[in-house]
């Protein structure tokens, strides 16, 4: 038998905010029902740009249902600046604690939050801001390592166990409780390579660049690129840089802007958010309105 | 609709706790029957004496060892009770059988089990791969439950020291036929081991007619205290010993008998004995009236296992779109003790590896409940579970994203 906190048992037994609201400005979905945990949490803003209402569907154990419940409490009132500071610790201290095992539970319900306020700023077109992003890359907070970093390092390596994992990554190697999440990004990829559609592993074949059979012409540059380079590098980059991610020019094509997005924000699910909101977005602001970033698979 | 609604009570309406709790987790632990605490109190209290001591004490002690294992092996059906050897429990018995004979025979590096079987099993044969360089065959099961034969005649090798084949599964009741396994075992030369700690006092057990070389049975699964095992040694069965030391147990494990332990034991065997009959009539009609209250009660429910071939007391249950510890709390929370085969209930990551082995899709082994019943269980206690487990369903399913239209984000 767990030893939950009266309050965890409270949360799950009178859970706050049960349901979904209409016409949200966000929704956010983790987890799956092969991973024994989902949430999906929903929020409206009242015109004061702060959380009027959020509420909550949770297919999980105890703790999740609690730690879901809580959450929509602590966010009501907040603006999402405010709201983004919740930590997963924040989270079970407001249940006065959760056993050990069960802090994956905290864990989701931040993300859940997270991936809400993202689809908040997709949906508005805006850039996300970057403490969001970081919190969203890293998977192992002990030892800094971001999904994408084991992501990866399961493709390449088909790695199967979660020691595997850690040894290649060092993710999982501090207090294990991201054990839950790596078990979960073990059984995703596998998945996606059993469904043929995951890259090569690597080694065994050259990695090709996403472009046209023939590349353009290297004659005369956009004189947009020289503009859109220096954004990249003086202002973009720096930022990614700062959540351990990156970005790289590839090169321009008509209206057409080819990133590349490494470190912590490749293939990390807020990515798209990344270029569309935030890339995107400057260059618009500072080049031209015109102007589309695709982002290049590396 | 009332997933809109903000605010609700999971416990609204539903009974308060009863003083007496109803106690449906009979797989896991059993209660001590009044009758074995009646013998185990005074082993404590007066005759307390070892039974290698030379002395009045040590006598009298070891009269009761004595009459144990005669009771032990009636219910087994050895031929002699020097068969049984007393062990601190079910793990223990599985890890001397298998072990002892894997030392026995140098030669032969091989086991065979199923995916299926107790963590007692599965566990000690990781680390016999891992550490002691042994190899292992993990036979499947299908939907159901059932083992293939014709894949473990083909499994088992010349150089197979031993198949240890469970004789009914823990979480979902399903049954082996341990006679059709023992003669292909037998066929092929290999030593074969039961474990037997859920069927012992819920299916007829007869060893000496059975082929059958070694079967374990633990004393806290047949109302008898924890702490206490025996395993059943075919005579001619070479073993070597997992604990060595003093000559106790003929050499077959040192260390001064648990002699309470032991005493209670041999009265549980009796009264399992006695009590055959009415598991399998009593018992079952009435884990049969909660299995059908249940299934006619609640929408979306999948019975785990094969219906017919099944302990007569365990019920595996399967809730579709939940996760199985908030029905625990919630059952909890009214008074029922039940199991899941739930991760977050293990502190693991994976759920029920039985049910995994039986190719249950994870929609469904996430909220599986195992209810299992005892001669101490009543049929106001079904009745009770029926009318309060619907509602605890119908309120976790209004907290779930999912449903029969959204399986998935």
């Amino acid at each position: 038998m767990w030893n939950y906190s009266e309050k965890v048992f409270d949360h799950f037994m009178n859970p706050r905010n049960v349901g979904e609201i209409e016409n949200p400005d966000g929704v956010g979905e983790v987890g799956s029902m092969a991973c024994g945990d989902a949430l999906r949490l929903s929020f409206k803003l009242d015109d004061q740009a702060r959380i009027a209402e959020c509420r909550f569907q949770t297919f999980g154990c105890g703790s999740a249902i609690a730690s879901s419940s809580v959450l929509t409490e602590m966010v009501k009132g907040k603006t999402l600046e405010e709201a983004a500071r919740i930590t997963n610790e924040d989270i079970a201290d407001a249940l006065d604690g959760l056993p050990r095992e069960k802090m994956h539970c905290s864990v989701m319900g931040r993300e859940a939050l997270e991936a809400a306020m993202i689809d908040y700023y997709k949906r508005l077109g805006k850039g996300v801001p970057c403490d969001l992003l970081h919190r969203e890359t890293i998977l192992c907070h002990c030892l800094q390592v971001s999904k994408d970093t084991v992501r990866q390092a399961i493709l390449d390596h088909r790695l199967q166990e979660i020691e595997d994992v850690t040894h290649y990554t060092k993710a999982g190697g501090g207090c294990t409780d991201c054990h839950h999440d790596i078990a979960d990004m073990l059984r995703d990829c596998w998945d996606q390579i059993e469904r043929g559609e995951a890259p090569p592993p690597k080694g065994l074949v050259e990695l090709t660049e996403l472009s046209p059979a023939t590349p353009a012409p290297a004659t005369e540059e956009d004189p947009r690129a020289a503009r859109i380079r220096e954004l990249l590098e003086e202002d973009i980059a720096p930022a990614l840089r700062n959540d351990g991610g990156d970005i790289e020019f590839v090169r321009m094509q008509g209206d057409s802007v080819f990133v590349r997005l490494t470190g912590a924000c490749a293939a990390c699910r807020a990515s798209d958010a990344t270029i569309k909101g935030y890339v995107e977005s400057r260059l618009h602001e500072f080049v031209d309105e015109k102007l589309e970033v695709i982002e290049v698979n590396s | 609709m009332s997933a809109q609604s903000r605010k609700f009570n999971l416990t609204d309406g539903l009974p308060d706790k009863p003083e007496k709790g109803i106690y449906f987790d009979n797989n896991a632990t059993t209660q001590v029957a009044p009758e074995v605490a009646e013998k185990v109190i005074p082993m404590l209290r007066s005759n307390f004496g070892n039974p290698s001591s030379m002395h009045g004490f040590g006598a009298a002690a070891g009269a009761e060892v004595a009459a144990a294992r005669d009771k032990v092996a009636a219910l087994v059906g050895a031929a002699a009770a020097g068969e049984i050897v007393f062990t601190s429990g079910g793990s223990e018995s599985d890890n001397l059988a298998i072990v002892g004979a894997l030392h026995a025979q140098p030669d032969k590096r091989h086991v065979v089990t199923t995916q299926v079987e107790h963590p007692a099993v599965l566990g000690l044969c990781r680390e016999l791969e891992k550490r002691h360089g042994h190899e292992v065959t993990y036979l499947g099961v299908d939907k159901s439950g059932a083992l293939d034969l014709d894949e473990l005649r083909a499994a088992v090798r010349d150089d197979t020291a031993i198949v240890s084949i469970m004789m009914a599964n823990n979480e979902t009741g399903v049954i082996f036929d341990s006679n059709a396994i023992g003669k292909i075992v037998k066929s092929k030369g290999a030593l074969f081991h039961v474990d037997a700690v859920q069927a012992a006092g819920k299916l007829p057990l007869d060893v000496k007619k059975s082929p059958i070389d070694l079967l374990s049975i633990s004393g806290h699964k047949l109302h008898a205290p924890k702490g206490v095992g025996a395993l059943y040694v075919r005579r001619g069965t070479k073993l070597r010993p997992l604990i060595t030391g003093g000559h106790q147990e003929r050499g077959r494990r040192a260390g001064t008998e648990n002699t309470p332990g032991i005493a209670g034991l041999g009265v549980a065997c009796d009264l399992a004995a006695e009590g055959l009959d009415h598991e399998n009539t009593v018992v079952r009609a009435l884990r049969d009236r909660l299995q059908d209250g249940l299934l006619q009660a609640i929408p979306d429910v999948h019975l785990n296992g094969d219906r017919e071939r099944r302990l007569p007391n365990t019920c595996n249950l399967s809730f579709q779109y939940i996760e199985g510890e908030g029905i625990l709390l919630l059952l909890d929370r009214v008074g029922v003790a039940a199991s899941s085969g739930s991760a977050c209930t293990s502190g693991s990551l994976e759920p029920s590896h039985v049910l995994r082995a039986m190719g249950l899709p994870f929609t469904l082994t996430h909220g599986s409940i195992r209810f299992s019943l005892s001669r101490y269980n009543t049929q106001d206690e079904v009745d009770y579970v029926v009318q309060v487990l619907p509602p605890i369903i119908e309120r976790l399913r209004m907290i779930t994203p999912f449903n029969a239209e959204r399986a998935t984000f």
